[in-house]
C-alpha cells in the first residue's frame, strides 16, 4: 500500500475534498464522475471492500470515550498509469460510491487535473452538502420557541 | 441439557415458503419498498439501527421488511448480518457539541445561548388519529427561518459547570482504554464505557422501564433533562495506509444530558450529577431513558447504596439485550422432547414415592 507522504497542508486540502467525496450524496456524485472523460486508467491496489467501523462517542458528550455501536463502511484503493494512490473510506455499503471516490482522490492529488476536478466536482457537491444544510436548518430555525414563565403574584 | 431432534425438514421449508407470502400480505395491495421505509418509517429505522447496533438505513429498512414489522427480530437480523463484514477500526470520538442541530431543548434553562429549538417533534401534538393521513397526499410544506449554519450551540450542562454546581463531564482522555462488549465477554464490576454501550444496544422497553423506576423511587432522583439534541454529527476516521484522519460520513445522533441534584457523599461534595444518554437518529425515548439508567448505575463510583434493580449493573447489563433476551426465551419453543421426557421419569418416581410413603404412613396408622 502507498504511503502517502506530503506536507501538512497538503494533508488539510486532501482531508476537505475527501471529506466531501464521502459525504456526498451518490444520486449527486455518479453524474458528475459518469460524465468525466479525462478519468486515467488505474488499477485496484484494494478492489472496493464493506466493513465495519465501530463508532465512539464520548461519556458526557465530552468526556472519556466510548463504544457506541458501529457503521457499515466501503473503501477502496486504486493506483493510476502515473502512479498516483487515490484511497476511499466512504460511510456505507455502496461500492461504486467508493470506488469513484478513490479515483477522484487520485485525480485531485495530480497536478493536471487537480483544478478541473476541484471545479466540476469538490465545488459543486460542497454546494449541494450546504444547500442541504442550510435548508435543515432553516426549517429547523422556524421552530424556534420562546418559553415564558407565568410569575404570580407581584415581583 | 438440551438434545437435538432430526427431521421435518419439508415442513420447515414450507413454513418460510408460507411466511414469506404472509409478509407480503395481500397481492392487491403495493408492495413496501425499502426506501419507503427508510423514509416514511423512520424512526422504527432509527431504533432498529440504535439495538441492531449498525448504522445502516438501507440495512435496517430491509430488515424491518424481511421482520415483517417485528422490530426485535429485524434487530436480530441486523445483528446478525454485522457479523459477516470484517471490523476497519474504531472512529475518532464523534463530537456531538458540533452537531448541526434540528432539534436542541433543555428542560431546566428557558434561554440558552443558540436557542431552544422544537424540530420534528411528537411534543405538544395532541395525539388524535389523523383521518386525513389515511387518505395520503402531500404534507403542508415546513415554515422556514433565517439560520446560521455556522452558529455554535454550547452544551447546557456547560453553563453550569463554570460555577462548579454540576461535576465535569471531563475533558476525555483518548488514551484511556476502551472496552467493547463486542470483542470481549461481559464480565462485572463493568466500568461506565461499557455500561454505556451495553445501554445503546438495550431493549427500548426494557431500559424505559428501569429509568422509569428511578423516577418512581426505587433509586431515588429527581432527574431534569438538562438538555437534549439531536441532528447530525461527522464521523472520522483514521485509515492506517493514510495515517491522518478524514471525514467518512455523518450520522444522526440523539443526545440527552440528565441532571440529577446529588447530596454529595464522603467522596463528592453536594452538586448536581449527570446521566447521559446517546443513540442513532431519532430515538429520544431511548436517550432520556437510557441516560437516567446510566445514573442509577453510577450508584458505586459516587458512593450511593445499591437499593434499585436500576442501580444494579449486573441486573441491568445481563438482561437488556432483546436479541439474548429472545433467544434464551423463545428457545423454549423449539423441541425439548427428550429433556421433557426425563422431567415426566423424575415426576413419576417422586409421585411414586410420595405415594408409596402415604400409604406407609396409613397402614402404620392402621
Amino acid at each position: 500500500m502507498t504511503q502517502s507522504g506530503g506536507s501538512a497542508a497538503e494533508h488539510t486540502a486532501r482531508q476537505r475534498w475527501m471529506s466531501v467525496l464521502a459525504k456526498a450524496d451518490w444520486s449527486e456524485l455518479a453524474p458528475l464522475f459518469a460524465v468525466r472523460d479525462d478519468k486515467p486508467d488505474y488499477r485496484f491496489l484494494r478492489a472496493p471492500e464493506t466493513g465495519l467501523v465501530m463508532l465512539r462517542g464520548r461519556m458526557g458528550g465530552t468526556g472519556n470515550p466510548f463504544n457506541m455501536g458501529e457503521a457499515t463502511v466501503t473503501r477502496c484503493a486504486v493506483t493510476t498509469q502515473t502512479g498516483i494512490a487515490g484511497h476511499s473510506y466512504v460511510m456505507g455499503r455502496n461500492q461504486a460510491h467508493a470506488e469513484a471516490a478513490a479515483v477522484l482522490d487520485a485525480m485531485l492529488q495530480d497536478q493536471a487535473t487537480h483544478d478541473v476536478v476541484e471545479h466540476d466536482v469538490i465545488a459543486p457537491l460542497e454546494q449541494a452538502a450546504q444547500a442541504r444544510r442550510q435548508s435543515d436548518a432553516s426549517r429547523s430555525a422556524a421552530t424556534k420557541v420562546e418559553f415564558f414563565t407565568m410569575v404570580r403574584g407581584e415581583d | 441439557m438440551y438434545v437435538a431432534v432430526k427431521g421435518g425438514q419439508q415442513a420447515i421449508a414450507n413454513a418460510h415458503k408460507l411466511s414469506a407470502e404472509e409478509r407480503r400480505g395481500n397481492p392487491d395491495v403495493p408492495e413496501i419498498g425499502v426506501d419507503q421505509i427508510d423514509q416514511q418509517l423512520s424512526i422504527a429505522v432509527d431504533r432498529v439501527m440504535t439495538e441492531g447496533s449498525l448504522y445502516d438505513r438501507q440495512l435496517a429498512a430491509l430488515a424491518i421488511k424481511q421482520a415483517r414489522g417485528d422490530m426485535i427480530e429485524a434487530i436480530f437480523l441486523v445483528r446478525a448480518s454485522r457479523t459477516t463484514l470484517p471490523r476497519f477500526g474504531y472512529s475518532v470520538p464523534m463530537e456531538t457539541s458540533d452537531m448541526a442541530i434540528r432539534r436542541r431543548i433543555s428542560a431546566t434553562f428557558k434561554d440558552i445561548p443558540g436557542g431552544q429549538v422544537l424540530g420534528p417533534t411528537f411534543d405538544y401534538q395532541h395525539r388524535l388519529i389523523d383521518p386525513a393521513l389515511a387518505e395520503g397526499g402531500a404534507p403542508e410544506p415546513a415554515e422556514t427561518a433565517p439560520a446560521d449554519v455556522d452558529a455554535q450551540s454550547p452544551k447546557v450542562l456547560g453553563l453550569l459547570g463554570q460555577e462548579g454546581l454540576m461535576e465535569a463531564a471531563g475533558d476525555g482522555d483518548d488514551d484511556a482504554e476502551i472496552g467493547d462488549l463486542t470483542r470481549d465477554p461481559l464480565d462485572f464490576p463493568a466500568d461506565r464505557d461499557l455500561r454505556l454501550q451495553n445501554l445503546v444496544r438495550g431493549d427500548e422497553g426494557f431500559i424505559l422501564s428501569l429509568g422509569y423506576s428511578t423516577q418512581r423511587g426505587y433509586a431515588r432522583g429527581h432527574a431534569f433533562a438538562g438538555e437534549i439534541r439531536m441532528g447530525e454529527v461527522a464521523v472520522s476516521f483514521v485509515p492506517e495506509e493514510l495515517g491522518f484522519e478524514i471525514e467518512i460520513g455523518e450520522v444522526a445522533l440523539t443526545e440527552c444530558e440528565m441532571v440529577t441534584q446529588f447530596k454529595g457523599s464522603s467522596k463528592v461534595p453536594p452538586q448536581f450529577t449527570r446521566g447521559y444518554g446517546l443513540a442513532f437518529g431519532q430515538c429520544e425515548r431511548k436517550a432520556m431513558s437510557m441516560a437516567l439508567v446510566d445514573r442509577a448505575l453510577r450508584a458505586g463510583e459516587l458512593g450511593e447504596d445499591r437499593v434499585a434493580p436500576a442501580q444494579d449493573e449486573e441486573f441491568v447489563m445481563s438482561h437488556s439485550d432483546s436479541v439474548e433476551a429472545t433467544g434464551f426465551v423463545e428457545h423454549l419453543k423449539l423441541p425439548h422432547y427428550v429433556d421433557f421426557q426425563a422431567e415426566l421419569e423424575l415426576v413419576r418416581r417422586m409421585r411414586a414415592e410420595a405415594e408409596g410413603k402415604q400409604a406407609g404412613t396409613g397402614e402404620a396408622a392402621e
